[in-house]
């Protein structure tokens, strides 16, 4: 990995993207739960803060990790690159969720 | 309970191809998509293969809501010192009617596909969510169980067309877990330009549309591929590498695709456009290797969920459609016979996918992804050496052409070893012969 190129890309809002997309949540029954908080704060690695690519998984002071479902794309990553399987992941409901005007 | 012939899950290319294909031989299909309606779950770049829908749908292009065929086809390796070097293939023949490719918007397209379904005959339900199978006391796959309040449905065979993720074989015990290695995380966003400075930037007229496919160091060293589309009003661009890499480094999928949109290559003909929607999505790419069990007791996977996808020429939808076109002709051929969805008879799927270029094209490629995964510099050293390399022939400063050719060899040596140039090359041609 070519790590040094790293500065050189921009740091970006991700929010400023998920501003322009559409969504109907599905308030209070989010898709996506940690099976055990304290699997994450003892991870180090924390890949779903890198590859989620709607930044839902965000680590916090102490370790842990704040998920907020909200702006999800229900890709399926972070169920993909959590080698603790600490993800428990389903797709919302009918109608839920993110509701692409172009795809 | 109410019982149909077969339930499709998934309203994707393969879910529908599959749907409108078994409606119209004569079968009871319900069709369940977890989305508001068709489409608005569904992300592709997106190219639409006009042979594969043919085959299902001769007529497509009276109606279907296409965007642009694809006159011209550009192949651009691009890296950070803001090079872009590539091919481009125009050729008029492309431009004549009936035109082999199109960029479209997939939830236009498969919103109309969808309808096209339900006028075969197929029962579509949406807001749907298919939470898992329903299996007999022998394991044979009998139905679905939806969230819905006495939402268990029974039928004969299960088509399972539920994208990338593939829950439900997985939970079923159908398949292994997917694995983060053998997947490709895709992020895109819908650029939106007036048509006439889109036509001007791309030397296009008409219909004519440019597609882009970018490799390079825009990945900074992860195995995987950029895209650039036009529509008719709008671009789509994405970039998208394997999670395998992804999981392993610090830059995240919405930092890459500003990298791509930023660079000097692309800057200019997105510049000015305003984004309206920013996706993200998976793609199996791990190729033949990588296919689950494709047929059982009772069900049948398609498309995504099966993994067919040849990541080398960048199709998917082509093999979704024939998947599902196939699937649906082998169960119309059983019942026609009065034949039950046994394992035993739909192992005739395999046999017809088999002797498509699905299978075929998987086969051919099935090396490659081991080869990427083994040897990223692939991806990295020589893109880059060829970026360098024209740019020193192409630098006039009055040293002799010999000594720049000397230059540019040594410079490769100082890269990589002969050795390791010659094994690069019988990889490379064991990969892709």
């Amino acid at each position: 990995m070519n790590m040094l190129a790293e500065p050189l890309l921009p740091s970006v809002n991700v929010e400023e993207k998920l501003f322009q997309d559409r969504y109907r949540v599905d308030v209070g029954r989010p898709h996506i739960k940690l099976r055990d908080a304290a699997v994450c704060t003892a991870c180090a690695a924390k890949p779903c803060t890198v590859c989620c690519p709607a930044g839902c998984w965000r680590a916090v002071e102490g370790g842990g990790i704040d998920l907020v479902v909200d702006g999800c794309l229900e890709c399926g990553t972070c169920r993909l690159v959590c080698d603790e399987a600490n993800v428990d992941w389903n797709y919302p409901r009918g109608g839920f969720g993110i509701l692409f005007k172009f795809g | 309970m109410e019982k149909f012939d077969v339930i499709v899950v998934g309203a994707g290319p393969a879910g529908n191809a599959a749907a409108y294909t078994l409606a119209r031989g004569g079968l009871s299909v319900l069709q369940l998509e977890r989305g508001e309606s068709p489409g608005t779950k569904n992300v592709q770049g997106a190219i639409l293969y006009a042979d594969a829908l043919e085959k299902i749908i001769p007529d497509f292009r009276d109606s279907a809501p296409l965007e642009r065929h694809v006159a011209e086809q550009r192949m651009w390796l691009l890296d950070e010192n803001q090079t872009c070097t590539g091919v481009s293939h125009r050729d008029a023949r492309f431009s004549q009617q009936p035109y082999n490719r199109y960029t479209i918007i997939r939830a236009r397209f498969d919103r109309w596909f969808s309808e096209q379904v339900k006028r075969a005959g197929a029962l579509v339900i949406c807001e749907t969510t298919v939470t898992g199978l329903l299996k007999d006391d022998a394991g044979k796959v009998i139905g679905v169980r939806t969230e819905r309040a006495e939402g268990d449905i029974l039928a004969d065979c299960v088509i399972l067309a539920d994208g990338a993720n593939a829950l439900l074989g997985e939970r079923a015990g159908l398949r292994p877990a997917i694995k983060a290695e053998d997947m490709a995380l895709v992020v895109k966003e819908v650029l939106f330009l007036p048509k006439e400075t889109l036509e001007a930037r791309f030397n296009i007229s008409g219909t004519q549309g440019v597609v882009i496919e970018i490799a390079g160091n825009v990945t900074h060293g992860m195995v995987g591929t950029g895209f650039l589309y036009t529509n008719k009003d709008s671009i789509a661009i994405g970039i998208g590498c394997m999670l395998g890499d992804m999981k392993r480094q610090q830059l995240t999928p919405y930092q890459l695709l500003e990298g791509l949109k930023r660079h000097a290559a692309v800057q200019p003909l997105i510049d000015g456009a305003e984004m309206k929607e920013y996706s993200a999505h998976l793609i199996p790419e791990g190729g033949y290797r990588a296919l689950p069990q494709l047929y059982g007791e009772g069900w049948l996977v398609v498309g995504d969920s099966a993994g067919f996808v040849n990541a080398v020429h960048r199709e998917g939808s082509n093999l979704a459609m024939t998947s599902g076109r196939i699937a649906a002709e082998t169960l119309i051929a059983l019942r026609q016979a009065g034949k039950p969805f046994s394992a035993a008879n739909l192992a005739g799927y395999r046999q017809g996918l088999d002797e498509s270029f699905v299978m075929a094209d998987l086969k051919k490629y099935q090396g490659v992804p081991e080869l990427l995964h083994e040897n990223p510099h692939i991806l990295d050293l020589y893109p880059r050496f060829v970026g360098d390399a024209a740019r020193e022939i192409l630098t006039v400063d009055g040293a002799p052409k010999r000594d720049k050719q000397k230059k540019i060899l040594g410079e490769l040596a100082r890269r990589r070893s002969l050795l390791g140039l010659l094994g690069d090359a019988y990889k490379f041609w064991r990969a892709f012969r």
